[in-house]
């Protein structure tokens, strides 16, 4: 296949990509969406094919590899429970960065393969190219692995500071850029490979810093990283469809890790350099006072809300962690027969990952025309009669909105406590990730359910 | 004077990060998620490099390093396609309308 003629299809399969995720606008298109990609994916694999012309022996490798791997990603895709989607994510993330690595390492150890040259004389720009792509492939790769380990619970989720962090990484960036800079005057090996090690050093040390509730910001940017790193071996390659997936790749990462500072009102930077929870849990404790609390039953949260006209349910994390998605919907269920409105109110940053809660309900068959976004929810709390927090904490406290010196000062929050009266199921008084106490707790029209967030909704469920 | 190639790739570049500015932006946040998990699987189309890498050029020994290296990140990336893609399918499906 001529050259000219395989870019053409590249840049098909490029469109494609683009209406992949054009389809994502409204959930009826994105289905549809979802083939545009499987579709790019396969002319541009195939394209590769006829345009390499080479169905000896290798072919068949490939072919057996591909179908290795190809079943091992069905086999999880399939297995996986939904709960489980941020770190499943965050490993495939990894694998796309670890994936530009060895074809970044491959391109440099045979050069004349990919038409850049021979070894030890490489074209300066491809060089260039392969060397950004392997750096921010392994950074990618090693960081979306802690991602991974903390999300799984194999690390803890508390961030891991220690002094001159900061510094460090810095240092090990301005080294990358040296190492790249010398890479394009020696061609030596040795360097190449010295890049690829202290990349993954990087990646390690950027990640352990930022906290479990954090995660959200660090998949996002993780996911724009492997775009960028795609980019880079695209470059390399002279594959516009590489180019173009790199680009869209990165910038959706970019944008979603956006989406999520705002819904924390912090900034990029202020989350990347780690430790909200490391420094404000300290000063909590010492002003840790006891406060009166309600405390009820499951009996007492059936009867509120079972005689409410309208009932909001805000989840959280805590969800997740109890798989209380199916209960919650089965409880929602019997106030519908009782003939309450529900709908659901979801904050930004709610859950591991952007949209996690949203993947949850809709596991549980909740309908998506019952789910709402912040601003538009937001408003309808001062008419509700019930709020019900359940696994949420922090983007319900009221602070955010009148304490100037509390860290989530600016946070948008659910305007939760302008209901009638607020369930808010919890095991106990315990301040949520960011360290603060919720005021929330101790309002008069606020109702704690001290039990885990499965449980209570089951016994609300029974005793309707 | 002619213009580099390396410049028409640049600009495609850029024009993609444009169109991806504006398309993500378009995605409702309820399917974010799904966002994630498809952006994955088309970032995997990294696979082309890997099968450059294991096929071309081959020599007599289709075990060289840089061979190597082709195979496993075809490994990596086809992982990545299938379960992506088959992961955001899983997704989509659950996503239902209210029942009239």
């Amino acid at each position: 296949m001529s050259a000219n003629l395989s870019a053409l299809f590249y840049l098909i399969s490029g469109i494609l990509f683009i209406l992949a995720l054009r389809g994502l606008s409204s959930p009826e298109t994105s289905r549809q969406g979802n083939y545009f990609g499987i579709a790019g994916m396969v002319i541009a694999i195939v394209v590769t094919f006829l345009s390499v012309g080479n169905f000896g022996t290798g072919f068949i490798y490939v072919l057996i590899f591909l179908i290795i791997g190809g079943s091992m990603g069905a086999f999880i895709a399939f297995r996986i429970p939904m709960t489980a989607m941020p770190e499943l994510v965050a490993g495939f993330h990894s694998l796309v960065g670890l994936a530009a690595v060895f074809v970044a390492i491959s391109a440099f150890l045979k050069p004349e393969a990919f038409g850049l040259g021979i070894i030890g004389n490489i074209k300066l720009a491809s060089l260039i190219e392969m060397s950004l792509g392997a750096a921010i492939g392994a950074v990618t790769f090693s960081g979306s692995i802690i991602a991974f380990l903390k999300l799984r619970g194999i690390m803890s989720g508390a961030p891991i500071t220690f002094k001159g962090q900061h510094f460090i990484n810095l240092i090990l960036g301005i080294i990358i850029i040296f190492l790249i800079y010398y890479l394009c005057k020696s061609q030596s090996s040795n360097i190449f490979w010295s890049l690829v090690v202290i990349s993954f050093i990087l990646g390690v040390l950027l990640i352990i810093p930022i906290g479990g509730a954090d995660m959200p910001v660090v998949i996002s940017m993780l996911n724009s990283y492997s775009g960028w790193a795609a980019a880079g071996i695209g470059f390399t390659l002279e594959n516009t469809a590489l180019i173009i997936t790199g680009a869209l790749v990165g910038s959706s990462g970019a944008i979603l890790s956006y989406i999520m500072c705002k819904g924390m009102n912090r900034s990029f930077f202020n989350v990347i350099l780690g430790g909200w929870g490391a420094t404000d849990q300290a000063s909590n404790l010492q002003s840790k006072e006891k406060k009166p609390v309600k405390n009820g039953n499951a009996d007492d949260a059936a009867f509120l809300m079972k005689n409410a006209s309208s009932v909001i349910i805000v989840p959280g994390y805590g969800m997740a962690v109890a798989q209380a998605q199916h209960a919650l919907r089965e409880m929602v269920d019997a106030l519908k027969k009782n003939g309450v409105k529900v709908s659901y109110a979801i904050h930004p940053v709610a859950g591991r990952m952007p949209g996690h809660m949203n993947v949850l309900l809709a596991e549980a068959n909740v309908p998506y025309d019952e789910v709402f976004e912040l601003e538009e929810i937001n408003n309808d709390f001062a008419n509700c009669d019930v709020a019900y927090v359940i696994g949420a904490n922090d983007v319900t406290n009221p602070v955010a909105k009148s304490d100037p010196q509390s860290p989530i000062y600016g946070m948008p929050v659910l305007d939760v406590e302008k209901s009638k009266s607020v369930l808010f199921v919890k095991r106990s008084l315990s301040p949520g990730y960011a360290g603060i106490d919720n005021d929330l707790f101790y309002r008069d029209n606020t109702l704690m359910l001290f039990a885990d967030a499965k449980k209570m909704t089951e016994e609300i469920v029974k005793s309707l | 004077m002619e213009i580099d190639p390396f410049i028409f790739r640049l600009s495609i570049f850029i024009l993609s990060i444009f169109v991806g500015y504006y398309v993500v932006w378009s995605v409702t946040p309820s399917l974010h998620t799904p966002l994630m998990s498809v952006t994955n699987a088309i970032s995997s189309v990294i696979i082309v490099g890997a099968i450059i890498a294991s096929l071309a050029g081959a020599s007599e020994n289709i075990f060289e390093t840089s061979n190597i290296f082709g195979f496993l990140g075809i490994i990596l990336a086809a992982v990545n396609i299938f379960g992506g893609f088959l992961v955001t399918q899983r997704m989509l499906q659950m996503y239902k309308k209210k029942k009239k």
